[in-house]
């Protein structure tokens, strides 16, 4: 039996896991990737280039972290969330904040300035701009929501650190086909691989779909 | 430079073309167990290998299960391992060709040092009936390596079978992963005694049961059978199998461990027979 209970239940958590995580990262990243683009300050692109480093930001390191921090011994340890979901939410959601922070960032600079002049001259207060200019970019603000939920539910390294890979507990997609692949059981790892291919595909088309009937409007 | 992405490419490019695995045909693809690795024996062998006889040894440490399986496909050269019952399958299917028992260590079970469950100095049969009973942690391997088939080995002597129940975790990765997560969760483990003297400084576990001849962790080195697979380099993989049982390849074996932690980590075996060792 390939498609049992234990696999229904591995790939509600990794969705839910991961859309917590995508959630999270986008309230933080949306507003932060805003006030990048539109602000005006020094040391303004020293912080553009520190988060768009971050974009990059290998999972594992996140994972290590993460890990050292939530330990009993690390500054964290009385929370008592390493090897929870909610630990694999934390490291996901700081993977996939610089992506949405950054993709903010640019698709709301690659608006023309003048709209901005032209919103505020028009009478419209700051937040009626920002309002509008997220409007205006949304093609590319839902890209950098896909983006920011395929890097996490893509992701492996910090899962099985921070998380353990715990069956019936902490065991998500990815960590799953990690151990389906150490114990030889190539098949069932491909099968799980397929179902988080077809799973992000569908989430994605969901997602392109929203966009693109935004186009047309 | 005009083109700053031509500059990028032609960067790219040259990053690509030093490829540094340039001597192939000296390496020799070893598969091992992570317990190996985790202990850092490899570390100190493989080098004296290496200078010996040139072979560069890639090292793949994984759980006994895919071990075996990358043996079975021809991904893997020699391979060495503590999983009797599945080695000797290995070896009646003919994926092997020379099978040689190469040293031991042994299994302990580890806890907390409270030890609430109150297993110290059990047999291990009546220190898995204590957990049991009493509904404590107990963290699991479940990655069909060869501690991880010792475990359940174990549970079906005490005639309990844990699986599914809420204090029984599964965390399918390695040695060292699973003794942090029991440390973290106070819970109990059962280990090889090399990983976890090696990691013993970083979790809050002790040596609980130890010292059972049924705990014992019998490692064989194998070649892979280059009939069913022509590409195995069998000359690598006859050079390591002997280096690994010679005189000094066993006293390597032999003296590793003693001086970080004061005793042997592991017992060199090449001279004695698995019935020496209680196996079948």
């Amino acid at each position: 039996m390939l498609f049992d209970s234990e696999i229904l239940q591995i790939t509600v958590l990794s969705l839910q896991v991961s859309a917590f995580a995508t959630v999270i990262s986008l309230l933080i990243g949306l507003p932060f990737g805003t006030w990048l683009a539109l602000g005006n300050f020094r040391g303004r692109s020293f912080i553009l280039s520190i988060i768009n480093t971050g974009m990059a930001l290998p999972p594992v390191v996140v994972g290590l972290v993460v890990a050292m921090s939530l330990w009993r011994s690390g500054p964290f340890g009385d929370l008592r969330l390493i090897y929870t979901p909610w630990a694999i939410v934390i490291a996901q959601t700081i993977i996939a904040t610089p992506v949405v922070t950054g993709l903010t960032a640019a698709a709301l600079e690659s608006l023309d300035p003048r709209l901005q002049q032209q919103l505020l001259g028009l009478g419209a207060s700051r937040g009626q701009m920002i309002w509008h200019l997220w409007r205006e970019a949304r093609l590319p603000l839902l890209a950098a929501l896909m983006a920011g939920f395929g890097s996490v539910i893509s992701e492996v390294g910090a899962s099985m650190m921070v998380g353990g890979n715990i069956r019936g507990q902490t065991r998500v997609l990815t960590t799953a086909i990690v151990l389906e692949t150490s114990k030889g059981e190539f098949e069932r790892a491909l099968a799980l691989s397929t179902l988080l291919l077809v799973l992000t595909y569908l989430i994605n088309l969901a997602l392109t779909w929203i966009q693109q009937r935004g186009a047309k409007r | 430079m005009k083109n700053p992405f031509l500059f990028l490419l032609i960067g790219l490019f040259v990053l690509v073309s030093c490829n540094p695995a340039s001597s192939q045909n000296k390496a020799l693809l070893l598969v091992s167990t992570t317990s190996t690795q985790d202990s850092g024996l490899l570390d100190v062998l493989l080098p004296g290998f290496t200078e010996q006889t040139g072979y560069n040894v890639q090292l793949v440490a994984v759980g006994s299960g895919q071990a075996l399986k990358l043996g079975e496909q021809g991904n893997a050269d020699v391979i060495l391992l503590h999983s009797p019952v599945a080695e000797k399958e290995f070896m009646a299917n003919d994926f092997g060709i020379d099978r040689r028992l190469v040293m031991h260590n042994d299994f302990v079970i580890v806890g907390p040092v409270s030890d609430p469950a109150g297993i110290r100095g059990q047999t291990p049969v009546e220190a898995l009936e204590s957990i049991y009973a009493s509904r404590l942690t107990f963290v699991s391997r479940g990655d069909d390596s060869g501690t991880h088939v010792k475990e359940l080995a174990l549970w079906k002597n005490a005639g309990l079978d844990p699986a599914g129940q809420d204090w029984y975790l599964e965390t399918g990765q390695g040695q060292g992963a699973t003794l942090s997560i029991a440390s973290e969760k106070g819970g109990y483990a059962l280990t090889d005694r090399g990983t976890f003297l090696a990691y013993k400084a970083n979790v809050d576990l002790e040596i609980l049961v130890e010292g059972d001849p049924f705990l014992l962790n019998v490692y064989h080195v194998i070649t892979v059978n280059p009939a069913k697979w022509p590409r195995v380099n069998l000359e690598g993989a006859q050079a390591f199998a002997e280096f690994i049982i010679s005189p000094q390849g066993q006293q390597v074996i032999a003296g590793f461990g003693l001086e970080q932690y004061g005793q042997p980590l592991f017992f060199s075996d090449a001279d004695k027979t698995d019935a020496d060792l209680g196996l079948p």
